[in-house]
């Protein structure tokens, strides 16, 4: 695929919030359902561009290693992800959310005797928050779900992105700590930036007035 | 452990198979002749040493990068080599002395504890040169295209070479009046070009605009040699620092091109690979479909200081695993000739002979299993009507 320039993308809200921005600087797959059709690879308009599909936590991935040229991640998917070998120069303003700290509300951590347990997917930006305040916790590693963790009494808190809130507030939890503005960013594997500088330049600069002119979500 | 995983070897460390450890070693006297061609004379550093000499002045990730273990006769902690370079510097200022440049070379396994991208080794084999005692754009010139003739010679064709100066982002934050903390922050930020975070940093530290807009121009200073020119409008009248750096990057770029015309330049003004000890012009070559560094270098002036003689220095690395894995080229299949065991002189003087030429005579042992084409065999020696040792095609 050397001579394609390739977009890496995660199925979902991501991809459906892509779309516009896409469109926008002239990219539109030509097939308009990947999850029905389930391939991975798309074609799309202009012949040497093609996007490929992965999951979303694969995205950075790709495009350090070069099997992508660009790719779309959340910025929790960042902030988890080790290494400086990417650049992110643009902030795509979209899967807007907060990475938050949640847990039942008047429940005072600060009384517990013993260390915080504290239940994630988000293992290193957890580790990294708490450092930063100072705190040893015990982090409780897992996929799914994060919303049972301090019912069942497997945790104290829960690190986890919260959008509406409302599954939080279905299970009797509240947001309880912020740790970051999460949104959509634009990654750029750094051997492309250089070798197919033009067209890299030309849809960063593109997606840019896409993003300045999309209506602030 | 059961006993099936007894061959299993640690992450990121591999044995190279005939094949692949021919092709590495033939690419290495093949770069160590073409640097000794350019006057690099070759020295080999010891493994391992005391860590303090090894991390001198590099407190950064290089100290991560370290195995570290005891030495069993004093209790002091040593570690094994995990850059070379530092190690070259301290044979330059500390044991050659000398008042005129020096030029070393080398090519030798170093270790990581954690490799330095996807799928990379954690032994990788590192191969070099370095350019002491000599401050100017001369030097850098030398070493950019010795590191674009090491890959030519590896067998690679389409090269990108990207240039940058620290100086010039090193300059700004003292215009700016970044604290050193500031500084760091935003340097890690800038080398992922991560633009909304910057944005965010500059609030919280109450930067003017003016300053503000020069760091995200600085992000976009990225392109083909009109980046040069685009930075002299953006950056005029910020510090004559950046002026001379610009300056000295222009004349790499031009003066490199005149020794390799056609090659494809990138320029970057907020690349800044091995900011905490690099000083001058760096660089770093890329080839299509490979998503990574080839090879990467820069000046260095400070570095000798740590070991009592500061010495102008530039010099370059690159990877001989890498560099083998991403070469198109393939090995020549080497014919070899199959010789009877025997004692009689005539047969081995012949063999003597052949082997002098550069043949490959490999003995058939009795009672062994395979035959020639399995040794890898095309002719044979036997011994024709007149009773004479002579070579015949196999087929």
């Amino acid at each position: 695929m050397k001579n394609f320039l390739t977009i890496a993308v995660s199925k979902g809200r991501i991809y459906k919030d892509t779309l516009p921005l896409l469109a926008q600087a002239g990219i539109e797959p030509l097939d308009k359902d990947p999850e029905a059709s389930r391939k991975l690879i798309l074609d799309t308009n202009i012949p040497d561009v093609k996007l490929i599909i992965i999951r979303t936590s694969d995205v950075p991935t790709f495009v350090e290693y070069g099997a992508a040229d660009v790719g779309i991640a959340g910025k929790d998917v960042l902030m988890e992800y080790d290494g400086d070998g990417l650049y992110e120069p643009l902030d795509l303003n979209i899967a807007c959310c907060k990475l938050m700290v949640a847990g039942f509300p008047n429940k005072a951590g600060n009384e517990q005797k013993r260390r915080l347990r504290v239940a994630t997917k988000y293992v290193a930006s957890t580790q990294r928050y708490y450092a930063n305040l100072g705190q040893q916790v015990e982090i409780i590693k897992l996929y799914g779900s994060m919303e049972l963790a301090p019912i069942v009494g497997l945790a104290d808190v829960i690190v986890d992105l919260v959008d509406t809130g409302n599954t939080l507030k279905a299970n009797g939890l509240v947001p309880l700590e912020s740790i970051a503005a999460i949104s959509s960013r634009l990654i750029v594997n750094k051997a492309s930036m250089k070798i197919k500088h033009q067209r890299v330049q030309a849809l960063i600069d593109r997606l840019t007035k896409a993003v300045e002119q999309a209506p602030r979500s | 452990m059961s006993i099936n995983s007894q061959w299993l070897l640690p992450e990121g460390v591999e044995e190279l198979l005939p094949q692949q450890a021919e092709h590495l070693d033939r690419l290495r006297r093949r770069l160590l002749d073409l640097f000794r061609g350019w006057g690099y004379e070759l020295v080999m550093p010891p493994v391992m040493e005391y860590l303090e000499t090894l991390l001198v002045g590099r407190g950064d990730d290089l100290d991560l990068k370290t195995f570290k273990f005891t030495d069993q006769l004093n209790g002091r902690l040593m570690g094994a080599r995990a850059d070379i370079t530092p190690q070259i510097a301290r044979i330059d200022a500390h044991h050659l002395l000398r008042e005129y440049p020096s030029r070393l070379c080398y090519a030798g396994i170093v270790l990581h504890t954690r490799a330095d991208s996807y799928g990379a080794s954690r032994e990788p084999m590192q191969v070099g040169a370095e350019l002491y005692g000599h401050d100017g754009v001369e030097s850098d010139v030398e070493i950019v295209t010795l590191m674009v003739e090491t890959l030519l010679t590896t067998g690679i064709e389409s090269i990108y070479v990207d240039l940058g100066h620290v100086g010039i982002f090193r300059a700004l934050a003292e215009a700016a009046g970044l604290t050193h903390q500031q500084e760091t922050h935003l340097f890690e930020v800038m080398q992922r070009k991560a633009k909304p975070e910057m944005q965010d940093m500059f609030e919280v530290w109450g930067l003017t605009d003016r300053w503000r807009n020069i760091f995200m121009s600085l992000v976009d200073l990225n392109g083909d040699v009109g980046v040069i020119e685009k930075a002299r409008q953006a950056l005029h009248d910020t510090d004559d620092a950046v002026i001379k750096a610009l300056d000295e990057l222009q004349q790499v770029a031009t003066d490199v091109l005149q020794r390799l015309p056609g090659l494809q330049m990138h320029f970057d003004l907020a690349e800044l690979r091995g900011y905490h000890y690099k000083t001058g012009v760096v660089y770093a070559a890329f080839t299509p479909g490979h998503g990574g560094e080839l090879a990467r270098g820069g000046r260095y002036n400070q570095v000798g200081a740590q070991f009592g003689r500061a010495r102008p220095a530039t010099g370059f690395s690159a990877d001989l695993k890498t560099l083998i894995r991403v070469s198109a080229e393939s090995l020549p299949t080497v014919n070899a000739i199959l010789m009877p065991y025997a004692a009689d002189p005539d047969l081995l003087q012949l063999v003597s002979n052949l082997r002098a030429e550069g043949e490959r005579v490999i003995s058939l042992l009795p009672g062994q299993q395979g035959t020639a084409v399995h040794l890898g065999c095309d002719r044979k020696i036997i011994k024709n009507d007149r009773e004479s040792w002579v070579v015949v095609s196999l087929s």
